[in-house]
């Protein structure tokens, strides 16, 4: 398949592409950069169809101007032949444009099977959409997160996605394209990293009043380091010391109503899903709520004062915590590593 | 016959009303060129709130972070956008056309059913009312458990689920308020509407055709009524039904869309987009038809290639019924199915392309009148060539998957049904506005119209291709500072406002022109279709004498012959014709019997939105006086009689136009 796009790829004009591409910068949810071979193989095939319907608009462009120039009123201008039709013309520009779109019927179609084959040797994450965040399960390690989606680098994953309420759409631009997370059904969708690095990703489909701050971040980790972050994950949450400013931060978690909604494994021992996101190693996430703020002491704060604020219609309800208590808070779930 | 009108004179309270003046000439009249004008004026009314509803959306997106609305507003303002544009500005537009012309163009004095027009009419002019007193009425809120930090103000008690509505985000539980009920309950009255209209227009295309007129002789804008009549016909009622479930989910605890009860929320998104599709084939049909009537008028030659643009019309109405899932790639559908769906998608590339080609074969060798309509005309077919193509690229399906629920996508759907089917409709607007108002608009203001609209529409959409290709999703109230999007949306922004400019332009030409502007010849244009033979303004009559039609474009070869090369040239007659056909629209020789006013479309009507409002509050009281309304119009339509009505000096009653 490879050959077949490189033809088409030395084609590209490459003024255009410069003019196209530059217009903006280094976006973190850019579709056309790939950084996996499923996002490649997509953008290879977006730009065959793009260069082609390039060259299409250009035509239809060409020939209505120069028709308005050479065609236009002028007072001495004979009045124009009557033509009606013309068979062959027509027929003409009925079957090249259907040529080429078989053209680009046969790459799409194989294109479409490749991607939904299941990758051997995969890893499945299980993704799971609430009203407005991602939950990520790896069964294989008995690990649930929230936010951010730990990958191994160079390996091939399979999500296994579902959503809890309304539709979600998964979407990590760089790695694949989108798929929906539907109530009742699983829906599957491959990634793949090349290397390390972060990808970020958000929820596509409207799915109520926060849908454009339910996002997430897709983390590829080289080997080594993917098997540490899974033996931390692993861990229960530790215990802050006695005394500690984090201590006073656990009686609050625990006593202000925090339990209701949240888990943090071996602390409040009450097994089974919760609406919201598992925070035993919540510290080690650098984005929060959806992956819309940054997990630091100043965004938090505003986050554990009012939720709604910054994600309306959110399920945390504002607790009315003091100003002492969310510092205590705050300073337990950063020792949450 | 005496007999049974005496009989039903006796039978009926009402007379039939009589005034041709004055307010209750407007509610009661059964004129197709009233009810069309009276369509155009409520169905721009509203595009100018739909209009203003998408600048409310371009400031809040002008800047990444930003809070000019909140969430619930943002929300409500894009599913009132899109609800409104599609049901209420761009499809009776569309119906505005139909109304006036369809009689005129097939050379009848009015359509099949002149009080089910009228009916009609009212039926959609209460929906929309309907819909929007979702402001005064009706409330919206978070999901049931979840929180807000302010109240949600009257700009925000609006539908907010979407014009596509997906389940299970529109259901009761995650929508709750009545807005969604509101929504749900007023497209369904929208759709009575539609489907009045559509049964009414193809009888009148195949029952009421002047003599001689063939089908392969009809202009092509009837053409693409009769097509899109198909299309409402086949297709509104799948949404009637698909709605209807909704409204049982919402009100009467039925699971139709809900999994906890065995429901399928995907199942709403196939019923949704098996009409969604065709409906944007209603959308842009028309369009097509007005292109097609005026690029071959300011060629100063015929069509090019008119089977095949029928043809091709009727092609894409058809397969438009099988690329639904298209809408769906991303969603749970196999990959046999997508396959299926994405080369569907391209076929109907085909059909399309052929019509465009066909256009620019028209204007290639004509002799181009680049008057305002003209350049609408030609401005449709180069941004729609970019709407379509950038179709093409959605039907590769793993593009597609990239590109859904972003802006390109909402860059794709503007090109089409703003720079393609509103684009069409200005053309149309200015090229038929002499025979409307027997005045003409102002050339200058015209045409500063389009350049700032041309202008203005490319620097909003066109970056909205490159803003989703880079990751900006559809339906965001907010997006990130870090995703490096804010500059080309805040161009995206100015380029709306240049949009608006250009309307208010429009608006200023067509109030002034409309009551100063130079008086219209009969046939302004040197035009080719029979209602260029009318006077200008349109009698109220329509054709003195019912005209006879021997060719395509009967009325350009009555004024042109060709020479020996195929050049046109005026025949000698044709200055006379003019005078005469002139002379003799305005005096007919006979009386002209026409359709009685009446009052009961608009009190049958009436009903419906009480209808609507018992069901959303659970009312038998107002569902009562819906009925008797319902009833009442209905009863009295059945047994009004049928009364004398005098027009002119003539004293017998010759035919009846009205198959009432």
């Amino acid at each position: 398949m490879s050959d077949y796009f490189l033809s088409i790829k030395k084609l590209k004009l490459v003024p255009f592409m410069v003019l196209f591409t530059s217009c903006i910068e280094n976006a973190p949810m850019d579709s056309l950069s790939p950084e996996g071979p499923y996002a490649r193989t997509i953008d290879d095939l977006f730009w065959l169809t793009f260069w082609i319907a390039v060259g299409v608009f250009f035509l239809v462009l060409t020939i209505l101007l120069v028709a308005v120039v050479i065609f236009r009123d002028k007072p001495d201008k004979p009045e124009p032949k009557q033509i009606h039709g013309n068979t062959k013309l027509e027929l003409l520009w009925t079957v090249i444009p259907a040529l080429i779109l078989v053209a680009i019927a046969i790459p799409t179609v194989r294109t479409i099977f490749d991607l939904a084959k299941e990758p051997e040797n995969a890893m499945k994450v299980e993704v799971v959409g609430h009203q407005w965040w991602f939950e990520f399960k790896y069964p294989q390690y008995g690990i649930t997160t929230a936010n951010v989606l730990i990958i191994p680098e160079d390996k091939p994953i399979r999500l296994e996605m579902w959503s809890n309420d309304v539709m979600h759409n998964f979407w990590v631009p760089k790695l694949n394209g989108k798929r929906y997370l539907v109530p009742g059904q699983i829906t599957y969708l491959n990634l793949y990293a090349d290397n390390t690095g972060e990808y970020w990703a958000q929820c596509g489909e409207y799915c109520g009043l926060s849908h454009s701050k339910m996002r997430a971040r897709v983390i590829s980790l080289s080997n080594s380091d993917f098997k540490m972050w899974v033996e931390n994950e692993q861990k229960e949450a530790r215990r802050p010391e006695e005394g500690t400013l984090a201590a006073k931060g656990e009686q609050i978690y625990l006593n202000a109503g925090c339990t209701q909604c949240h888990v943090i494994n071996g602390v409040w021992d009450i097994q089974g899903d919760r609406i919201a996101p598992n925070l035993t190693h919540v510290a080690g996430r650098h984005v929060l709520g959806g992956a819309s703020f940054e997990n630091n002491p100043e965004d938090l704060t505003k986050w554990l004062s009012n939720p709604a604020a910054i994600k309306p219609g959110t399920f945390m309800p504002n607790l009315e915590l003091t100003e002492d208590e969310i510092v205590a808070l705050i300073e337990y779930l950063g020792t949450l590593k | 016959m005496s007999e049974t009108i005496q009989e039903k004179k006796l039978l009926t309270v009402f007379k039939r009303p009589s005034s041709s003046e004055g307010i209750w000439s407007w509610i009661t009249t059964v004129d197709h060129k009233r009810i069309g004008i009276m369509y155009g004026y409520a169905a721009f009314f509203f595009f100018l709130i739909g209009g203003l509803e998408a600048l409310l959306l371009r400031i809040q997106l002008a800047r990444p972070e930003n809070n000019f609305l909140s969430a619930a507003e943002y929300s409500a303002m894009f599913t009132m956008h899109g609800t409104t544009m599609v049901f209420l500005a761009i499809m009776p537009i569309s119906a505005a056309f139909f109304n006036y012309l369809l009689p005129l163009q097939i050379g009848a004095r009015d359509v099949a059913f002149p009080r089910l027009n009228a009916l009609s009419y009212w039926i959609w002019i209460f929906g929309g009312l309907f819909l929007y007193s979702t402001f005064i009425f009706g409330t919206a809120g978070a999901p049931e458990g979840g929180y807000l930090a302010e109240e949600i103000g009257w700009l925000g008690n609006a539908p907010s689920g979407g014009w596509f509505g997906y389940q299970p985000n529109a259901s009761i539980k995650y929508s709750p308020g009545t807005a969604m009920d509101y929504w749900a309950v007023g497209l369904q009255i929208l759709g009575i509407s539609s489907l009045i209209s559509a049964f009414n227009f193809i009888t009148t295309i195949l029952n009421m055709r002047a003599k001689g007129m063939r089908l392969m002789r009809m202009p092509v804008f009837t053409w693409m009524i009769f097509a899109t009549a198909f299309l409402l016909a086949f297709s509104v009622p799948i949404i009637a039904i698909a709605l209807f479930f909704v409204t049982f989910d919402r009100q009467f605890g039925t699971t139709f869309f809900l999994v906890e009860g065995g429901g399928d929320p995907v199942l709403w998104q196939h019923l949704f987009w098996l009409f969604g599709h065709p409906e944007v084939y209603i959308l842009i049909l028309p369009a097509f038809g007005i292109v097609s009537e005026v690029l071959p008028t300011f060629s100063r030659k015929p069509l090019f290639g008119y089977a095949a643009i029928v043809f091709a019309g009727f092609g894409i109405a058809f397969i438009g019924f099988g690329v639904w899932a298209h809408h769906m790639f991303a969603s749970s559908i196999s990959p046999v199915a997508q396959a299926g769906f994405g080369i569907s998608t391209m076929i109907i590339a085909v059909p399309t392309g052929v019509k465009i080609f066909n256009w620019l074969g028209t204007i290639w060798g004509g002799k181009l009148n680049l008057k305002t309509p003209m350049l609408f005309a030609l401005g449709f077919i180069a941004m729609f060539v970019i709407g379509g193509l950038s179709g093409v690229t959605h039907s590769v399906v793993p593009a597609d998957t990239q590109q859904t629920d972003t802006y390109y996508i909402v860059a794709h759907l503007h090109y089409v049904l703003f720079g393609g089917a509103m684009f069409g409709i200005f053309a149309g607007l200015y090229y038929w506005f002499p025979k409307v108002w027997g005045k003409m608009y102002n050339e200058k203001l015209g045409q500063l119209h389009f350049w700032l609209m041309i202008i203005g529409f490319n620097l909003t959409f066109g970056p909205m291709h490159w803003l989703g290709l880079k990751g900006q999703i559809r339906r965001t109230w907010v997006y990130a500072e870090e995703t490096n999007l804010g500059f080309w949306n805040m161009i995206s922004t100015i380029g709306s406002f240049i949009i608006a400019l250009s309307i208010i332009v429009f608006m200023a030409n067509w109030a002034y022109s409309r009551r100063k502007g130079p008086v219209a010849p009969m046939d302004p244009w040197d035009a080719r279709t029979i209602e260029w033979t009318v006077p200008s303004p349109t009698p109220v009559w329509n054709f003195s004498t019912p005209p006879e039609v021997e060719n395509l474009d009967d009325f350009w070869h009555k004024k042109y012959g060709e020479d020996s090369e195929g050049r046109a040239v005026r025949k000698d007659t044709a200055d006379q014709l003019l005078v005469d056909l002139e002379e003799d629209g305005l005096n007919p020789k006979e009386h002209i019997k026409l359709p009685n006013p009446s009052y009961f479309p608009f009190i049958l009507a009436l009903g419906l939105p009480l209808l609507g409002y018992a069901v959303i509050y659970k009312s038998v009281a107002l569902a009562g006086v819906g009925l008797v309304l319902f009833l009442i119009g209905g009863f009295g339509w059945a047994l009004e009689p049928i009364e004398e009505e005098t027009i002119e000096n003539s004293s017998t009653a010759s035919e009846s136009v009205g198959h009432e």
